[in-house]
């Protein structure tokens, strides 16, 4: 007999959702599995004083993104707005916006 | 109950087959939508994932840096003002580091070296990170050349190797002894790159922080609490990366979705009227287009994020891998765990599945309420 268009319809649902839910299960998994790996990370940033993630290593102001400084957005040349790829894909440090309050 | 499945299943039966009457112009509209839903979630995955994992490691970040500036640029900072802020109450402990950049001509690729007091880094010998051993084809027991800064060069010896796993936090890093770091750069004894403080109390951080600007004008104080703000801020949907890409697509899926509520093709409208000169309901033909709209965009949805998922944490995110490269020679190559939650995956339906369906309904119902005798000719 043939199946209705819509059970055919609702099976192929339920199989994508399945998968998906297979793919949920497989990250709970793969969380658990990287605990050494990352506690190893967490380790190496501890021990060496780590401050930024080794993303971009074009430029030292992507490469080291918390420690860039003021002055580097324009780089070295007057046209030269953005040299490097991943300097238009990050935002400004933080540290350098901020405007400490006067102390008493 | 059962009368109302039976309908509805009687309708979405008559809407597959109305659908697979057009089934080049479907497919091909699914495919789009699967694509666009592939895009967002791959970023959003691949965004969340670093965001989460960034501020598990930089969690461990020294809780202040200390760097001296000069004309607005960092400068080398003497190791005598160690004992100033050392004196600071609320300072636990506080560490002069060395580090700095240095580009191999050999590969074209600039490395971060740092010192570190590790039995692996006695002077002569080295710790590289994986993507230093890649680029350099070099592994344990050879040895890696570095120009010092008076042309001199000198041979250091690998002695270990960082795993890929931790490529995210070390892929250029090379750990070198103090005196061979001090032998390439040519930096004073007196001087540090910067200072990493850490406090008792963290709660005292900005107190401190301000103490330090006091007593020592010329320098900048990073807080670990903004360098956790910025790794927040690129992965965040403000961000940067996700800016650039999301803006395309959800400027891709909007043209597509007014496509669909501007109007009905000749096609579809004669439909519509012959359905409706036949007896169905005005109702019934909205009901119709509603289980239309939500097969294409529940199982473009469901596709869309099971190939976005395979494409970030299978591929490691490889058709974006070219954005992220730029034109770094050493790039890390690192597989992230993904921290993926039910809230990105609603986020998703809610911005692709609920637009969609509504904007296939409202000029159905347009249609709906015209006369068929006037839609049919």
């Amino acid at each position: 007999m043939l199946m209705r268009k819509s059970s055919l319809f609702f099976l192929c649902l339920f199989i994508l959702t399945l998968v998906l839910g297979g793919l949920f299960t497989h990250a709970a998994h793969r969380q658990k599995t990287d605990e050494a790996p990352l506690q190893e990370k967490v380790n190496l940033v501890h021990r060496l004083g780590l401050t930024d993630l080794c993303l971009f290593t074009e430029a030292s102001y992507t490469r080291h993104l918390s420690l860039a400084d003021f002055h580097t957005a324009f780089q070295n040349s007057p046209m030269a707005l953005e040299h490097f790829p991943s300097g238009s894909l990050v935002t400004h440090p933080q540290a350098a916006k901020k405007i400490y309050e006067k102390v008493d | 109950m059962r009368k109302w499945i039976e309908r509805h299943r009687n309708i979405l039966d008559f809407t597959l087959s109305s659908l697979l009457r057009r089934k080049r112009k479907n497919a091909a509209l699914v495919s789009v939508y699967t694509l666009i839903v592939f895009l967002l979630a791959s970023v959003l995955f691949f965004a969340s994932a670093l965001r989460e994992e960034a501020s598990i490691l930089l969690k461990e970040a020294p809780e202040m840096i200390v760097q001296k500036l000069v004309a607005g640029r960092q400068e080398p900072i003497p190791v005598a003002y160690m004992e100033r802020i050392r004196a600071i109450r609320g300072v636990s402990s506080i560490k002069a580091r060395l580090w700095g950049y240095y580009y191999d001509p050999v590969v074209g690729a600039n490395y971060t070296l740092m010192v570190a007091d590790d039995l692996d880094v006695a002077p002569g010998s080295i710790s590289v990170g994986e993507g230093v051993s890649r680029v350099r084809l070099a592994s344990p027991g050879e040895t890696l050349e570095f120009r010092t800064y008076q042309g001199a060069t000198i041979e250091l010896e690998i002695k270990k190797t960082f795993s890929s796993e931790s490529g995210l936090v070390s892929s250029d890093l090379v750990l070198i002894s103090e005196d061979d770091f001090r032998k390439i750069f040519g930096t004073s004894e007196q001087y540090a790159t910067d200072l990493a403080v850490r406090v008792r109390n963290p709660k005292e951080l900005p107190t401190i922080a301000l103490k330090v600007a006091e007593i020592l004008p010329d320098t900048r104080q990073i807080l670990r609490e903004e360098i956790l703000r910025t790794y927040d801020a690129i992965f965040n949907w403000r961000g940067g990366i996700l800016l650039a890409i999301l803006f395309g697509a959800v400027l891709a899926f909007i043209i597509f979705a007014w496509d669909k509520a501007s109007g009905l093709s000749v096609e579809e409208k004669r439909e519509i009227g012959i359905l409706k000169a036949i007896g169905w309901e005005t109702s019934d033909i909205i009901r119709m287009k509603f289980w239309e709209g939500l097969v294409v965009s529940l199982s473009s949805l469901l596709m869309g994020l099971v190939l976005a998922y395979v494409h970030v944490f299978f591929t490691s995110f490889m058709l974006f891998e070219p954005v992220l490269k730029g034109w770094a020679v050493l790039y890390p190559a690192f597989k992230i765990t993904p921290f993926i939650d039910g809230a990105q995956v609603a986020s998703l339906f809610f911005l692709t599945v609920v637009p969609y369906t509504v904007a296939t309904i409202i000029p159905c119902w347009r249609a709906a309420i015209v006369d068929p005798d006037s839609v049919m000719r």
